[in-house]
């Protein structure tokens, strides 16, 4: 059985001295990110704090000294969260052309069987589905998407798989991606993007951003 | 200039790593073993990040196609300069035309090659590591193979004079003397420090996660370690929303078997975590052996702040030595 990690309050937690987690309350929702956002914003600056990364509803803080209280930083990131506003920047529109199936998508037809529905409606529901780009981490350029028709959620696999290319179009749980590189995942892959999603000699180095809403086209759907 | 003559494709150029770029997807990269690395740039006058060439398979052959200082460190190898032999965590100058042989380690896994002036490479997003996920970084974004020539930056004034110095490893200057008595000398024990999907956890299998010698598997690499062992068991299963995730953090997917994500590891995952092992500890972990066990042992978030610091104090008091003996050789006299 499938739980989302509802949680009733904010968890903060540390990832050994180098890290600490910040995990949202409540739904999987835009609202809830746009606040992610917000916060990675203001805790940016704070002193101690190499990056605010964002990912699905939390924001993991590096830290370029460790606190020597973390219990402190703790109390003003809770704080920081009740009076973090959600963020109101406009996404841009990025159109994404995909291959699907076949051996761009080797997990279209498992998917679909999973949802208990033909992989051409997989696929009408995947480009049909108002996805924005939640986060970008992973591996480089990797955009994680909010916003997929729960028809098509399946949990991740049970053995992740040795390579998928660069632009996977992906389903992990809940969870939408396109991946920047290729490499190793255990998410179900349904297909592949034509366009390129990560380039270290541009800045920002990754084709999206948080915020963006991306349109996924079918270019082709092999069966 | 440097030039690789001979290695497997497992030796790359690596500095401390590329940082704040996480929320771009791009990991840390950098050296596994940082106190080889900060360790090897102290003895040679270095700035701390200047880059290396870690070496993880052996032999691994290289010629000086100029004078440089040099320091190996990392793990204990059976290293020749010119067909002499040369001690484990040493400094000294290779002449011009120099051939330095890096052979099979004695102890641990991985060895490090500090020049003066550090690897020239260019810095890609700050770093000059080498980051395979985007093939980016490094020479050309992969692993240095024969033929490859490597840069190296301009050093500084007070050179090391034959026959070196050598530094104590920190093998014997951080003895685990935390880890329990019946450790086997086979086994690394690391400092751990619970993570968030802890309390998830069976407590049979958290008891188990610090009482097995959990085995590192050959599937282990710069990325992670996929360890071996009687599976850990969740009381709840949840499918977590992805989230940032650091070296050192021990996930456990659906098999139960742990994995512990290291330098070249994603910068997010969606496995519940057990654990993170410390970042003062990373250095035991990138010169255990595959093949070879690991114990976790818990610990303070306080005990592990103390530990960094004793690292850093650590390679702090090295390169006021090392300042010194290069100083004193310069000033003519005999150290």
């Amino acid at each position: 059985m499938l739980v989302d990690n509802h949680l009733t309050r904010p968890n903060v937690s540390m990832l050994g001295t180098s890290a600490m987690l910040f995990e949202a309350p409540g739904d999987f929702s835009l609202a809830n990110q746009r606040r992610i956002w917000t916060l990675a914003r203001m805790v940016s600056a704070w002193p101690g704090v190499q990056e605010a990364a964002p990912c699905m509803t939390n924001l993991m803080l590096t830290f370029d000294t460790p606190p020597e209280e973390p219990e402190r930083l703790e109390d003003a990131l809770l704080a920081a969260w009740e009076a973090a506003e959600p963020d109101q920047t406009e996404g841009r529109v990025v159109d994404v052309p995909v291959i699907y199936g076949g051996e761009y998508g080797p997990d279209l037809l498992d998917l679909a069987a999973h949802a208990k529905l033909a992989p051409e409606e997989v696929v009408r529901l995947h480009t049909e589905s108002r996805l924005i780009v939640f986060a970008i981490g992973s591996h480089p350029g990797n955009a994680y998407l909010g916003g997929l028709d729960p028809r098509i959620a399946m949990p991740r696999r049970k053995v992740p798989r040795l390579r998928l290319e660069a632009g996977s179009t992906s389903i992990g749980g809940l969870q939408a991606g396109l991946g920047g590189t290729p490499g190793p995942s255990g998410w179900n892959c349904i297909g592949r993007a034509s366009i390129p999603v990560f380039d270290p000699q541009c800045y920002p180095p990754a084709l999206l951003a948080p915020g963006d809403i991306v349109r996924f086209h079918a270019e082709r759907v092999i069966l | 200039m440097i030039e690789i003559l001979d290695t497997a494709p497992l030796s790359s150029v690596q500095d401390l790593g590329r940082a704040p770029y996480l929320r771009y997807g791009v990991s840390y990269s950098g050296v596994m073993d940082r106190l080889a690395l900060r360790a090897g740039n102290a003895m040679l006058g270095n700035a701390e990040g200047l880059a290396c060439i870690e070496i993880q398979a052996f032999p691994c052959r290289i010629r000086f196609r100029a004078a440089r200082d040099f320091a190996l460190t990392g793990a204990d190898c059976a290293a020749t300069l010119d067909g002499v032999p040369l001690p484990p965590w040493w400094a000294k100058p290779a002449r011009e035309g120099a051939e330095l042989t890096i052979g099979a380690p004695r102890r641990g896994s991985r060895a490090y090659l500090a020049v003066a002036g550090g690897i020239d490479v260019p810095s890609v997003l700050g770093s000059r590591s080498t980051q395979f996920r985007g093939s980016f970084g490094g020479h050309e974004g992969r692993w240095l193979k024969a033929g490859d020539v490597l840069p190296v930056g301009a050093a500084a004034d007070a050179a090391v004079q034959a026959p070196g110095f050598g530094a104590e490893p920190p093998q014997t200057a951080f003895p685990a003397d935390w880890a329990p008595p019946d450790l086997q000398p086979s086994t690394t024990a690391v400092r751990v420090l619970p993570a968030g999907e802890y309390g998830l956890f069976m407590e049979e299998s958290q008891q188990r996660f610090w009482d097995t010698a959990w085995k590192i598997t050959g599937q282990s690499n710069r990325a992670g370690f996929r360890l071996a062992g009687q599976p850990l068991e969740f009381a709840q299963r949840i499918e977590m929303r992805s989230h940032g995730i650091v070296p050192g953090v021990v996930q456990v997917p659906p098999s139960g078997e742990p994995i512990i994500q290291l330098s070249d590891a994603h910068t997010a995952g969606g496995y519940p975590k057990i654990g993170t092992v410390i970042e003062a500890d990373l250095w035991r972990l990138a010169q255990a052996p595959l093949g070879s066990r690991l114990r976790f042992i818990p610990v303070t978030y306080r005990d592990a702040l103390d530990a960094l610091r004793q690292g850093d104090a650590w390679v702090a008091a090295l390169r006021r030595l090392a300042e010194q003996y290069r100083s004193l050789c310069n000033s003519g006299r005999t150290p």
